[in-house]
């Protein structure tokens, strides 16, 4: 599954912060139409790893590929465009917007209408923007918030504030999306049905998929392969099966005297 | 939940705080408020202006309604205690004022402290001792005090078919007697002189008027009191169609009465009127950076300074006079390069604050703000701009042969102007461009994440901005008929600002209410020179403690106050079922 070409790489990326190495030579290779996860103790750099795929901050060495162009000196709207969509961990939505507006904004670089065209209300600004009403309005329903869209993102059960943050990034229709814990603060059904909901991306969308999960049983039923972290440093990567087994991954995440006990 | 536990614990104390302290501090608060306009002043000059002829001064009114005032609070503030109580504590805390009140007179009287306040002169005394001894004046003092305080609770308590009347009427009659002299200017035609010379005099307010007044006011609060209602459910009952025509009928009614009244009102009014205009263009300018992108500019004057200057530059038979043909440029003419080049200089100025956030911001505008004035002050610009002699001779607009050269002609003009900046910031709102400025007001890492081009719509917010203020500016070049670079000082961005703020960030009608609050009151009250601005930052404290959100809040706004209420209410609920 995962013989397709390769979509994002990443060689030798570093990334200081003052003294601090936070990723330290990082190579990730994310294969087009696969779900490619990235696990790792706290502190050990993986929402640094989408902040310098996304160009929130320069690099200090290293560069990203996206299906061969390098995206490592572009500010974050021009990677947007060549097709990365994110999350973010702590969900940062659109509070003082609604639902709607939320997604509306996630569709921008889609729309052609410009400010005179708002202004003037000419024929083909309000046509285009009857269309991305329209989308905003089938998104909603493709991520469960049929009838949602007028209420402020504030208001949003938790659940549903996930929701609406993933149907933001699909709304700008990416080649790659990035997940920031997807999961997290979900019990398990919801967990699962998420899972559902992420392979349908990959199955039914043809989005591939980078993911940073805590939750083992996610990443390891959906993944296609999983790239372990420590302290900014790869330490295992393989199919899922192959970095549950791994030593080095045990370690990071139960110390030297788990060892004994997983094995 | 321990944070529950706390935060109501704190709950449970504030409303346990005793009798006797809340009593002293409403008093002290009102004593506190009459003492402090005695001192700075206030007062004297109150004391020339009669709300009602020869009977009742400013100065009389602000003790009575400052009293009135914390008689009512400690009535609000006492919940726990029965109605009759409660008027009783309107009594004690009009007394504490009076006890404030009585140790200035006593002070007054044994000390001489001129040389230090100035404004505690002899005939302060008399005023404030109606002419009694000291010791009597005091007794007098505390005594009435106590018993407008009572008269203050006693209003709270009585039921609102009664207390609102009286407060309308009280108001209303208050109201007219303080603008008795502009009302007067502005009645003057010979079918309403009878209504005038009933009304006022060139003193003030006649008793008869301000009984009229009153009575008005009552009556007509009563019948909303005790019918509105009914009315309004009246109106509901009716078909939507013809619920829709009266409220369009009602619309185009005070939309007339809103034109002529400038027409009617006279030239002072016209200008004041006209002031307010230009404030509210820019208002509706700075209210697309500030309210809907969320940039903070402090240095907007420079738009509304270029604005002026290039219609002074293209159109003023002088020596800095610039043709672009034979003959010097017409105001219409000169408009399109006014904006233009207040669009420009909005670019300029956008592109080095580009990656400057919040209040940084708000700083680096106010420096490239003065930046502008300071040029055009400097020996180096002087040749083109004239320096601090300016550029004169400015002619007015003419629409055919019909010159433009009333205040009331340039209101329109302004007013025009702003329903069309009103337009566009409204139209923009619901718009891509306005979703990406509110995108980038909420977060903008997660805008430019987005593929929200920064750049791009944060230079379209100062563009668009900057073109209202040069239209604002073009049309205060031709009411002055001169500009000086002194007319573009800092106070006018703060001005700005500080109206969209009080009016309510991001709401279109909270501009216009913004204006009239801090800029035509202002105006109107010009007789008190210096002290209108003593009230101006006295409002501006009180109303953003009174209502942080603005007098007109936006929609978005609102809503967000609501969902805020709301948790709160759900975690006291939820706290209190705990304890």
């Amino acid at each position: 599954m995962t013989t397709g070409q390769t979509l994002l790489k990443t060689n030798a990326l570093t990334k200081r912060f003052g003294g601090l190495v936070a990723i330290d030579a990082l190579d990730l290779d994310v294969k087009e139409r696969s779900i490619h996860s990235i696990i790792g103790p706290n502190g050990a750099g993986k929402t640094t790893v989408f902040n310098c795929i996304m160009n929130f901050f320069p690099i200090e060495g290293g560069e990203i590929r996206l299906s061969e162009e390098r995206i490592d000196n572009m500010t974050p709207d021009r990677v947007a465009f060549r097709g990365v969509g994110r999350t973010y961990q702590n969900i940062r939505l659109f509070k003082n917007m609604s639902s709607i507006e939320n997604i509306l904004v996630g569709m921008h670089m889609h729309l052609k209408s410009r400010w005179w065209g708002a202004v003037l209300r000419s024929r083909h600004s309000r046509a285009d923007e009857k269309k991305a009403v329209e989308e905003a309005t089938r998104l909603l329903q493709y991520v469960g918030l049929r009838g949602k869209g007028d209420v402020l993102a504030r208001n949003l059960p938790y659940g549903d504030q996930r929701k609406l943050e993933i149907a933001r990034a699909l709304a700008m229709k990416p080649k790659l999306l990035m997940l920031d814990e997807p999961t997290a603060g979900m019990n398990p059904s919801e967990s699962l049905e998420m899972v559902g909901f992420i392979r349908g991306l990959r199955d039914q969308l043809g989005i591939t998929i980078l993911l940073i999960e805590h939750h083992m049983p996610v990443v390891m039923g959906m993944s296609d392969t999983v790239t372990v972290l420590d302290h900014g440093t790869k330490i295992s990567e393989g199919p899922p099966d192959h970095v549950k087994r791994d030593k080095k991954v045990i370690e990071a995440y139960l110390g030297q005297s788990g060892v004994g006990h997983m094995a | 939940m321990s944070f529950e536990i706390i935060a109501s614990s704190f709950q449970h104390k504030d409303i346990e705080q005793s009798q006797l302290r809340r009593t002293l501090k409403c008093g002290a608060i009102g004593g506190g408020t009459v003492v402090a306009l005695c001192v700075f002043g206030l007062i004297n000059q109150f004391m020339e202006r009669w709300i009602i002829e020869n009977l009742l001064s400013l100065a009389h009114a602000a003790f009575i309604g400052i009293t009135l005032t914390v008689g009512a609070l400690i009535a609000i503030r006492s919940p726990k205690l029965s109605p009759a109580a409660r008027i009783f504590q309107g009594f004690l805390v009009g007394m504490v004022s009076g006890v404030f009140l009585s140790i200035l007179i006593l002070i007054m009287a044994t000390f001489d402290i001129r040389n230090m306040f100035v404004s505690l002169s002899p005939k302060l005394l008399m005023f404030l001792s109606y002419g009694f001894d000291p010791y009597t004046a005091c007794a007098v003092t505390i005594i009435v005090g106590g018993v407008l305080g009572l008269i203050g609770a006693a209003i709270r308590e009585s039921p609102p078919w009664l207390r609102k009347p009286l407060i309308t009427g009280l108001a209303t009659a208050f109201f007219i007697g303080l603008f008795a002299e502009l009302l007067q200017l502005a009645m003057q035609y010979e079918t309403v002189d009878p209504i005038r010379d009933y009304m006022f005099t060139w003193e003030g307010q006649t008793l008869t008027g301000a009984i009229t007044m009153f009575v008005l006011g009552f009556v007509l609060s009563l019948f909303w009191v005790m019918r509105g209602k009914q009315v309004m459910a009246n109106h509901r009952a009716k078909s939507h169609a013809s619920q829709r025509s009266i409220r369009y009928f009602l619309y185009a009614i005070a939309i007339v009465l809103f034109l002529l009244f400038p027409m009617a009102a006279g030239s002072f009014f016209g200008q004041v009127l006209m002031l307010v205009g230009l404030y509210v263009l820019m208002g509706m300018g700075l209210n697309l950076e500030v309210g809907l992108a969320g940039l903070l500019d402090l240095g907007f004057v420079a738009f509304f300074a270029t604005g002026a200057y290039t219609i002074a530059l293209f159109t003023a038979d002088n020596e800095h006079l610039i043709l672009l043909i034979d003959r010097p440029l017409t105001w219409w003419e000169a408009l399109p390069l006014a904006m233009f080049a207040s669009l420009m200089m909005g670019l300029a100025f956008g592109i080095p604050v580009l990656k400057v956030r919040g209040d940084y911001l708000a700083v680096a505008t106010m420096g490239l703000g003065e930046i502008i004035r300071v040029v055009v002050l400097s020996d180096m610009a002087s040749p083109l701009l004239g320096g601090s002699q300016g550029l004169l001779h400015i002619p007015r607009p003419w629409i055919g042969d019909f010159e433009l050269n009333d205040p009331i002609h340039l209101f329109y003009l302004t007013l025009i102007s702003s329903i069309i900046a009103a337009y566009f910031a409204w139209a923009l709102e619901n718009s891509r461009l306005g979703r990406a400025w509110m995108a980038i007001r909420e977060d903008e890492d997660v805008g430019q994440a987005l593929g929200i081009n920064l750049v791009n719509v944060k230079l379209l917010a100062y563009g668009l901005g900057a073109w209202f203020a040069g239209l604002a500016g073009a049309i205060f070049a031709v009411m002055l008929g001169s500009i000086f670079p002194h007319s573009f000082q800092l106070l006018i961005s703060i001005n700005i600002l500080a109206l969209i703020i009080v009016g309510g960030i991001g709401s279109l009608p909270g501009v216009v209410v913004g204006a009239l609050m801090l800029i035509g009151t202002p105006e109107l009250l010009r007789e008190f020179g210096e002290y209108r601005f003593l009230a101006y930052g006295f409002v501006l404290i009180v109303m953003m403690r009174v209502k942080p959100l603005g007098l007109w809040p936006s929609a978005v706004r609102k809503r967000e106050l609501a969902a805020a209420a709301e948790a709160e209410a759900q975690m006291r609920a939820t706290s209190g079922q705990k304890a």
